[in-house]
């Protein structure tokens, strides 16, 4: 059993380690079209659409409102 | 889902924050592979949202003026405005007719009818709102990000107040980035005539309570952010978010209707004081090699205790044209279920429930976006235009359009309407 779960903590380890990239890898990660927050201003835009029109809000940042939209 | 299940049977109440904040949690959750930006360097980011729905119902303009100043290596402020103007007609909640219904403004000044046939539209929405936000951006030491910023916004009618903080931590040779964030919200609403009282008739001269009245609003947000290869980057994020006030509109009214289908009265709504909305949301961005085109795909699951739950995906795709240029096909879909609270009418002689809405945003609804943006460089800058088609679709019981006065009618009419945008930055 222990050695099972020795076994599975390697794995597990091997399998965090290969995640992400070395500092030099990450030409792609830094260019401005794979930023999260590419464009804030579209996002405000759209966040505020779709709070005034659907029930739901939130998610990628705060729930958003702020106003009276009806 | 075993997860949401749980978390949805414990959910209490409430929610409602501001949208500058977005800007905010989106830039902590942001791994550190921002570009870094000149010191004492000016960004300044423009734009400009028309909104039109069809048949005359809401159009609005907005513009919107975001300045970013670099202070040194560590230290960037933020500071936004924006100017909406409203004009358009609403659904006031009533359901349509086989005859035409005269309804007193909100106001209690003058009256409008809609013929028979058409869905009850309120005619006097029309508002401007000017919001103003700032934003604070600390890096605090080398794995550690502050940010903190203030909101407010105000129309004729309503006034809202927020702050917002949030920290962020890089790990695991900064390819890991956990945040978490809060926000509080104060808001008040002065409708014109004053606060209706709910289930109260619309013609009763006694139907108001008092001038104003406030909502208040927690947020908390928690997001990991992780760097899966080279090319794929992945953001996970929980909020809860609990809101407590006033949260009914009022503006909104629903038909009390007799046997035959005529509605012979009209009160107002009524909502709980008390939400709590939570969500999930997960994102992924994959740049394919070596075409340099972006996938962003989103999906969130958010429900409430007002028993609304939904789903929405979210879907772009950017291709690099020669010279710069790309364009960015975009597809979004979305899909809600009612609150419990949710009744396209009451029925006459039916003692008035506590709480209950006609308003189809909180009904069964799905809505989908199409849209297409394409971008350039002007002058070294970059300009980008986005057009979008937006369509909601309301469901609900067909078989309740009873008796002559509701006969054919549609009782979930569909709605649709166009965005454009367009976003200059230099």
């Amino acid at each position: 059993m222990r050695r099972i779960l020795l076994l599975a903590c390697i794995l597990n380890l091997t399998a965090c380690s290969s995640l992400g990239v070395k500092p030099w890898e990450r030409d792609l990660l830094a260019k401005p079209e794979m930023q999260l927050a590419e464009n804030p201003m579209e996002i405000g835009f759209d966040d505020h659409t779709y709070f005034s029109k659907e029930g739901s809000s939130g998610g990628g940042s705060f729930a958003g409102g702020g106003c009276g939209c009806n | 889902m075993q997860l949401n299940s749980k978390i949805k049977n414990k959910s209490k109440t409430f929610t409602n924050i501001s949208l500058t904040l977005a800007a905010a949690t989106c830039a902590l959750a942001t791994p550190v592979m921002a570009e870094t930006s000149d010191a004492d360097s000016w960004d300044v980011d423009a734009g400009l949202l028309i909104y039109a729905e069809d048949n005359n119902q809401v159009q609005a303009y907005e513009g919107a003026l975001s300045i970013t100043k670099q202070i040194d290596d560590e230290r960037s402020i933020n500071v936004k405005g924006v100017i909406d103007v409203l004009t358009g007609a609403s659904p006031n909640g009533a359901v349509a007719q086989n005859r035409a219904q005269t309804f007193t403004r909100p106001s209690g000044n003058g009256s409008y009818t809609t013929a028979a046939g058409e869905t009850p539209l309120d005619d006097t929405f029309r508002d401007t709102r000017v919001a103003l936000s700032t934003q604070y951006q600390q890096q605090l030491s080398r794995l550690w990000l502050y940010s903190g910023g203030a909101y407010l916004s105000k129309e004729y009618d309503y006034l809202a107040l927020s702050i917002n903080s949030a920290l962020a931590r890089d790990f695991n040779n900064r390819n890991t980035t956990a945040s978490v964030g809060f926000a509080y919200a104060y808001d008040t609403i002065e409708p014109e005539g004053g606060i209706p009282a709910s289930g109260v008739s619309v013609n009763d001269p006694d139907n108001r309570l008092t001038d104003s009245d406030t909502k208040q609003t927690l947020d908390l947000l928690f997001g990991v952010t992780q760097v899966i290869n080279r090319q794929t980057l992945m953001q996970f994020n929980y909020s809860i978010s609990d809101v407590s006030g006033y949260q009914t509109d009022p503006f909104k009214i629903l038909s009390v209707v007799d046997t035959d289908g005529w509605a012979n009265d009209y009160v107002y709504e009524s909502r709980p004081d008390q939400r709590t909305k939570q969500s999930l949301f997960w994102r992924t961005k994959y740049n394919l090699q070596p075409s340099g085109q972006v996938f962003d795909v989103s999906y969130r699951y958010f429900w409430d205790d007002w028993g609304m739950a939904s789903h929405t995906i979210d879907s772009k795709w950017r291709i690099p044209l020669a010279k710069s240029h790309f364009i960015e096909p975009h597809i979004r879909y979305y899909n809600q279920q009612a609150v419990d609270f949710y009744q396209v009418y009451l029925d006459e002689g039916v003692a008035i429930p506590e709480y209950m809405t006609a308003d189809y945003r909180l009904g069964e609804l799905q809505t989908y976006t199409f849209g297409l943006k394409y971008g350039l460089p002007i002058a070294g800058n970059e300009f980008s235009v986005r057009l979008e088609y937006y369509l909601t679709q309301v469901s609900g019981d067909d078989s309740l359009a009873k008796g002559a006065g509701m006969a054919g009618l549609d009782l979930y009419p569909d709605k649709s309407a166009i965005m454009l945008q367009s976003f200059y930055r230099f």
